[in-house]
């Protein structure tokens, strides 16, 4: 076992895990933080995206051990003063989720895409951009229009921060 | 219509939980003293078990118990059942060789569960399942229905001779012979419908928890219908008597189906509690889920179509042979027969039709209902042979399918199904009129400067929903009536909870169910909770599949909100002390009709529960059940039609255009019935073009049992689509619903590949339309 301490939601934690422990699981089953998801086994859903230190990362894919140090946030941690962060109200808004399963890491994997795009995001490049996350339920017509709608929103919020 | 009523795009109740991470699914319970199963699969096909040695397993760290399928048989748990008995043509009942929730002496399937691990923590266990020795004699291995049939196949259940498990009929074989004997034209066509994983987001959990004091199980679930799940576990597995067993289905993360059907592991996680004295979880992973999901579709057709001078349809044989795989899911017998080969008739008028469907073993995972179960392989069948007809006739797409249109209703088909209404060339036109079909031409010509190939594709399709009468299902083989319960609770406050046998998992019914109670009373729907999933909770119910939610699940709701109306008026009127006729409903208050005298909902809600001034004889309080059994079937139909580019240098398609008129008759929130059409159509593009599931023909193994080998849909491999209604009421029940939920996925695979085959000039093509495919179709044409 070895111990790893961390920082998420703003929030230092830390705690024991075996070597092998994915960053998810120890999210999920050592924080309680089950708004992290698993649909896969080998890198290509999305459902656990998380942001490590600023960047979208799939948490599935990273050790435990290999995120000692760094500032995680996951989706229980973007929501600020009990407001809805603008891509979170912007799923809701556009209807971009169903069954609600792949919304943690589509939000995440969604901020990250404005982050490094900024407004002036078109179609094609939401939708090629959210190829690492994977939907069953929406046909992703409705997740792209909220990322869309949502981009301009987010940049104002940061440049208002 | 208010803000919040029927037919208002509200937004929905449910997604504050899901988009903040707090979305509670089977795999986020945790029960104090909880440990973690795996399980330990066969990696053969098809083989003997000969010998199962667990000791290096045992004495791994953290093991708490591995038990196997000898143990279960002690413990007397029963084999899993297909719940739909269907009958040969001979009459004899259908072959169903046992399926045991863990394998005993023979392993069918690479995936077939085979003993249980129960350690402290899930890498435990998965460490342990590795050392479980399992000795296996391998035996031939055969995947495909042709060879499974073949004389000399490897036989998989001593039931099923060859393999075959019926030999079903259906329609009048005489009346279409003759109608063939005088046809002009006759189409014949060798269609395969490609078989699909669902692959829903959220892989299956269970979570199964044995209370020794009070001899009570309660077992969390991936589960559509958590209400059949205890029938059955209850009713044939001998898990316990129903009032020990409490299922509940927390937030399920998409089924399409195959979370339905009652599996192994929810069954043996349960068992296993009570043998190893903890609470015991097991969840699937994605690779695991390949391999145990309930597969969809994989039919091998062939299909006649007979039409006069004129291009009117005489007659139509059709033949198929339905891959089950090894062992006959829940509503398995049923999906290649009953909910495929009566829909055959498909939007047209054809006198005569005989289907013929042999059901099969193979050595593959089980197969049964995916999204549109039997529908979308019938619409495949009808609308390839359409188009093609079409093609060889001379004639337009749209004018051979004019000509044919069923246009008075009732209409009774000649194989079972009666269409109660309907209106086929509206939608024709609606769709025709937003792809711009008649500027198509320019566009080809506009495309082919580019050196591209481009071509346009329709489907008119017709399915039938609202699952279902149960009179008429049990007639056909049903185990079980489809009908739906609902209560109505008023609450002192005059809040309401609204307790429904459906499960949303994924479709918004807190919403649309909650728009319901704001229509009928003018409260807000934030005052409204909808109650699902729990068998604790909710007395009974069928579950959501077959897009029943609407047509049946909420027509139960509006009949137990007739009686709470009809109690709350009489409350309302003794208060007042006006007539029971002149009280009115609006906007949260109760009214003497043309007088000002009103009484707020909330207060005569109280008056309901304090009791102290109800008119004499009337029981307190305000609470209404309701069962509410269909009267026929729902038949939502529509056009969709698909505009593609061919890159003739690689055979990759690109779709420049896909719109969908649907016509789902009365529409609750047209933003989620729009939501369901889009996931619906990505499901039916990803089958057309992206996803098929290959096992290798020698040693079984499926090939494609990860999102590396098995092409799932994503952002960038779809189009935005445009869609439209047209609504013609459904008769059939009180709110006019037809259903949505399937018929994205029913419609859009026959358009999309009609799309291909006119660009490229060639109708050999079979789904998915790799590239590769494309390519040499389009070369060897
Ligand atoms: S669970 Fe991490 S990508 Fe699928
Ligand atoms: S909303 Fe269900 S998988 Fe995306």
């Amino acid at each position: 076992m070895t111990k790893v301490a961390m920082k998420v939601n703003g929030r230092q934690v830390s705690g024991e895990v075996e070597g092998r422990t994915l960053l998810v699981h120890f999210l999920r089953e050592n924080l309680g933080l089950t708004g992290t998801h698993v649909g896969c086994d080998t890198t290509q859903c999305g459902a656990c995206t998380i942001h490590m230190n600023g960047q979208a990362v799939k948490a599935c894919t990273i050790l435990a051990a290999q995120a000692e140090g760094t500032d995680i946030v996951t989706i229980e941690g973007i929501a600020t003063g009990g407001e809805l962060h603008p891509m979170q109200a912007a799923f809701k808004q556009h209807h971009g989720l169903q069954c609600g399963f792949c919304t943690p890491g589509m939000i995440m994997a969604s901020i990250d895409i404005v982050n490094r795009h900024g407004s002036d995001l078109d179609e094609q490049t939401v939708r090629h951009e959210l190829e690492g996350n994977i939907c069953r339920c929406t046909g992703y017509h409705n997740i792209v229009k909220a990322v869309l709608a949502a981009a301009g929103a987010q940049e104002q919020r940061q440049a208002a921060e | 219509m208010g803000i919040e009523g029927i037919g208002a795009s509200v937004l929905r109740k449910e997604d504050k939980r899901f988009i903040t991470g707090k979305g509670r699914y089977t795999d986020d319970m945790v029960v104090p003293g909880m440990k973690h199963a795996v399980f330990v699969r066969s990696p053969y096909a098809h083989a003997k078990i000969v010998n199962i040695d667990t000791s290096e397993a045992e004495a791994m760290p953290g093991v708490i118990g591995i038990l196997n399928g000898k143990q279960l048989t002690e413990d007397g748990i029963g084999n899993l059942i297909c719940g739909w008995m269907v009958h040969s043509k001979d009459g004899s009942p259908m072959n169903m060789g046992a399926w045991r929730p863990l394998a005993q002496d023979t392993v069918r399937y690479v995936g077939d569960a085979v003993a249980i691990v129960v350690a402290d923590t899930r890498a435990q266990a998965r460490d342990a399942a590795d050392l479980v020795n399992v000795e296996y004699e391998e035996l031939p291995v055969v995947t495909g229905v042709e060879d499974a049939l073949a004389e000399g196949a490897p036989q998989i259940h001593p039931e099923a001779k060859n393999n075959l498990i019926f030999d079903w009929v259906l329609g009048d074989e005489q009346a279409t012979a003759d109608a063939f004997s005088k046809a002009a034209h006759v189409v014949k066509m060798d269609i395969v419908n490609n078989r699909l994983v669902p692959n829903a987001m959220e892989p299956r959990a269970a979570l199964g928890v044995y209370d020794a004091a009070e001899d009570h199980y309660t077992c969390w679930t991936t589960s559509q219908n958590p209400h059949v799940a205890r029938l059955v576990m209850s009713a044939f597995y001998n898990v316990a008597p129903e009032n020990k067993l409490r299922v509940i289905a927390p937030d399920v993360g998409g089924g399409f189906g195959s979370k339905i059907y009652i599996y192994p592991e929810e069954i043996v996680c349960l068992w296993a509690s009570k043998r190893t004295g903890v609470p015991v979880k097991w969840n699937c992973d994605r690779t695991e889920a390949f391999l145990t999901d309930a597969h969809g579709r994989d039919h091998v057709t062939h299909a006649e179509m007979a039409f006069d001078a004129d291009h009117h349809i005489l007659g139509l044989k059709v033949e198929t042979k339905a891959n089950l795989g090894a062992y006959m899911s829940l509503f398995s017998s049923a999906t290649p027969t009953y909910l495929y080969a009566t829909l055959l008739s498909g939007q047209y008028n054809i006198p005569a039709i005989h289907a013929n469907v042999k059901a099969i073993y193979t050595n593959t995972t089980p197969v049964d209902a995916y999204r549109g179960a039997g529908r979308p392989e019938a619409t495949y069948v009808m609308e390839r042979m359409m188009e093609t007809a079409a093609r060889q006739l001379g004639v337009s797409p749209p004018e051979l399918r004019r000509k044919n249109f069923i246009r008075s209703f009732p209409h009774q088909t000649p194989v079972i199904m009666t269409y109660d209404t309907g209106d086929f060339e509206a939608s024709l036109n609606a769709a025709m009129q937003a792809i711009d079909y008649a500027g198509f031409a320019s566009r080809r010509a506009e495309s082919e400067s580019r050196g591209k190939k481009r071509g346009i594709g329709m489907s008119c399709y017709i399915e039938a929903c609202g699952i279902a009468p149960s009179a008429a299902v049990g007639s056909l083989g049903a185990g079980v009536g489809l009908w739906e319960s609902a209560e109505v609770r008023v609450n002192a406050v005059g809040t309401i909870e609204i307790l429904t046998g459906s499960h949303s998992h994924g479709q918004g019914h807190e919403t649309t169910f909650a728009q319901l109670v704001a229509e009928r009373f003018g409260v807000g729907i934030d005052s409204v909770n909808i109650v699902h999933g729990d068998t604790d909770k909710v007395q009974m119910g069928m579950g959501t599949y077959g897009s029943r939610s609407g047509a049946v699940g909420m027509s139960a709701i509006v009949k137990a909100l007739d009686k709470v109306e009809a109690k709350a008026k009489k409350i309302a009127a003794h208060l007042m002390e006006a007539d029971e006729g002149d009280i009115v409903i609006e906007n949260g208050e109760l009214k003497v009709a043309g007088t000002d005298k009103t009484l707020p909902w909330f207060q005569m809600a109280l008056a309901a529960y304090t009791a102290h001034n109800l008119p004499s004889g009337m029981e307190p309080g305000l609470k209404e059940g309701a069962f509410y059994d269909p009267s026929n079937f729902t038949f939502p139909a529509g056009c969709y039609i698909c505009e593609v580019e061919v890159d003739p240098d690689t055979g990759k398609t690109e779709i420049l255009n896909f719109v969908a008129a649907d016509d789902f008759g009365n529409i609750i929130n047209p933003m989620i019935v729009e939501g369901q059409v889009h996931g619906g159509l990505a499901q039916g593009i990803g089958q057309a073009l992206l996803e098929g599931c290959h096992y290798d023909p020698q040693t079984g193994q499926l090939i494609t049992a990860s999102y590396m080998d098995y092409t799932m849909p994503r952002a960038d491999d779809l189009p935005s689509f445009q869609i439209s209604h047209q609504t013609t009421p459904c008769p059939g029940n009180p709110l006019g619903i037809k259903g949505c939920g399937e018929a994205g996925a029913i419609g859009s695979p026959p358009a999309v590949i009609n799309a291909i085959t006119d660009a490229i000039g060639t109708n050999g093509l079979s789904m998915p339309a790799s590239p590769q495919k494309v390519w040499a179709a389009l070369h060897n044409a």
